[in-house]
């Protein structure tokens, strides 16, 4: 970590970065932010916004569950909520063919209103309501080897079956013919959605996860003509409004994330815009 | 590749399949030969469709799928191809026919940088369907025949032992449709592979079927294009036509 901290202080020339929790912050970014715009991308290509905005509500719940179980560290009751609820949300949505922003919106709002209960019930909802923007200074040296494991997990995964996930994005029953086994792979990627997003959701907050994950994607998709510009502009604006709002947040004194995704919008519409009318769709 | 030879047989035994209270399908049995061409036709909701699934495993069902070569009369693994009705494809999309092609026959994921050999392999495909020039194109900016070349590319790679199409209904105009047969007709001649297609269109299923299957929940009538258009069965569900 020492090593990585000098590393930062050498290169960059800026002041900011004599505050330990500043370079904890980047270094957090630097580790979030791309593993945020690949995911995205798939999700974009399904069209499954709403459903990750669910899961990202679904934290709530997680904390208030993990905080009644009294398990101490809070991250474990969420992760475990968060792929129960990531599978059960998924088989509710390949059960049903018709209707089923509907059910993914029912699963969301009864999310959030049992973690709102739970919490105010035992008292703590002050404490915990810095998750609904939360707080990327406050990350830890230890949070962020955790978010480092993360990362390499889902890099690995992204590496073994992304062609497997890109075709079942394009027909599910193609992917049959061609011996995926979709259901499984399905299952596996909402679920690390859903972990990555459970990990994050202290720093990201609530509110803002899924910007995360749609907009450096969406904009992406925008310019992009081929699955490597896709990725490479995704991971690229992810970064440049990551860093870029950080360091904006600490000079004009803002909260990082509504910054980093305030950036991620402008990128999103000059992305629209550079691209002409025709594009729209 | 090796040509037709007559001795490769599928068999589709006695697929039912119930979903909820629903009984779907009800004891189907279709055998095919390599070099054959079989038409399942039928009205909207006769199962056609679900039958596909269900030889392809998407949708659970009781009854099997053997495939037997009569040089040695063993029972093999069989290699299934399918052509998709349509894609969740949308004007521009990032993904190229290279993309798409590559993520069904390699691992090496195509967000990397483009596999050379694999790209000049696809290419060679391409080029049977005469759809190599549009290796670069985003697959949301072609045509509906041009999608169906592609698509059908991709199912015979590797040749397949069995070959299912699902007739596109629309984004594909009368030449399109003609050309879809055409292509058919190409595969059945020069490959080794039983073809089953789901038909919309009976005139052209009647002029390049070799056997028609009509389905409503079950078989309700198999033979030539000929006696199915002719039977009482056809005629009370389509009315009469000349073929």
């Amino acid at each position: 970590m020492e090593a990585i901290y000098s590393i930062l202080e050498a290169i960059i020339p800026l002041e900011f970065i004599d505050y330990a929790f500043m370079k904890n912050a980047l270094i957090a970014i630097i580790l979030i932010s791309p593993i945020f715009a690949i995911l995205g991308t798939m999700i974009v290509n399904n069209k499954m916004a709403f459903f990750s905005d669910a899961l990202g509500h679904s934290a709530l719940t997680g904390i208030a569950i993990g905080m009644v179980l009294g398990i101490t560290n809070i991250n474990i009751g969420m992760i475990i909520f968060a792929v129960v609820f990531a599978l059960l949300l998924n088989y509710v949505k390949n059960k049903i063919s018709y209707g089923a922003d509907t059910i993914i919106s029912v699963f969301s709002s009864i999310a959030i209103a049992l973690g709102l209960a739970m919490l105010a019930q035992s008292g703590n909802f002050n404490k915990y309501s810095s998750y609904l923007v939360g707080d990327i200074l406050g990350i830890t040296e230890t949070e962020i080897l955790y978010v480092f494991v993360a990362a390499i997990i889902v890099y690995a995964f992204w590496y073994i079956t992304f062609n497997k996930l890109n075709v079942i994005s394009i027909n599910s029953t193609l992917a049959k013919s061609k011996g995926i086994d979709v259901k499984k792979i399905d299952n596996i990627y909402v679920v690390l959605i859903a972990v990555m997003v459970m990990i994050s959701i202290r720093w990201i907050g609530i509110l803002l996860i899924n910007s995360l994950l749609i907009l450096p994607a969406a904009s992406s998709r925008n310019i992009s003509k081929n699955m490597r510009q896709y990725h490479l502009f995704a991971v690229l604006f992810s970064l440049f409004s990551g860093i870029a709002g950080l360091v904006i947040s600490y000079y004009f004194n803002i909260p990082t994330g509504p910054v980093i995704v305030l950036l991620s919008g402008i990128i999103y519409f000059a992305t629209l815009i550079g691209t002409g009318p025709n594009h729209s769709k | 590749m090796d040509k037709a030879c007559g001795l490769h047989c599928t068999k589709i035994n006695n697929i039912s399949v119930t979903i909820g209270k629903d009984e779907i399908l009800k004891d189907v049995s279709i055998h095919v030969h390599c070099g054959q061409l079989t038409v399942i036709i039928g009205r909207n909701g006769a199962g056609k469709t679900t039958l596909l699934k269900a030889i392809l495993g998407e949708v659970k069902h009781t009854g099997d799928i053997s495939f037997v070569d009569k040089k040695d009369n063993l029972a093999k693994r069989i290699k299934i191809g399918y052509v998709p009705q349509s894609i969740n494809v949308e004007k521009h999309m990032p993904t190229t026919v290279y993309d798409m092609f590559a993520s069904c026959i390699c691992h090496v994921p195509v967000f990397l940088k483009k596999d050379k050999k694999i790209y000049e392999e696809i290419k060679e495909h391409l080029k049977i369907f005469g759809a190599d020039s549009l290796i670069d194109k985003s697959i949301g900016d072609l045509s509906g025949g041009e999608l169906q070349r592609v698509l059908i590319s991709i199912a015979t790679k590797p040749t397949p032992n069995l070959l299912i199409l699902d007739e596109p209904v629309s984004g594909i105009d009368k030449n399109g449709i003609n050309d879809f047969y055409q292509i058919i007709s190409k595969l059945k001649q020069e490959y080794d592979m039983s073809i089953i297609l789901v038909s919309h269109d009976l005139e052209l299923a009647g002029k390049y079927a070799d056997k028609v299957i009509l389905l409503d929940k079950e078989v309700i009538k198999e033979g030539t294009p000929k006696e199915v258009f002719n039977s009482l069965e056809f005629k009370k569900r389509f009315g009469t036509i000349a073929i």
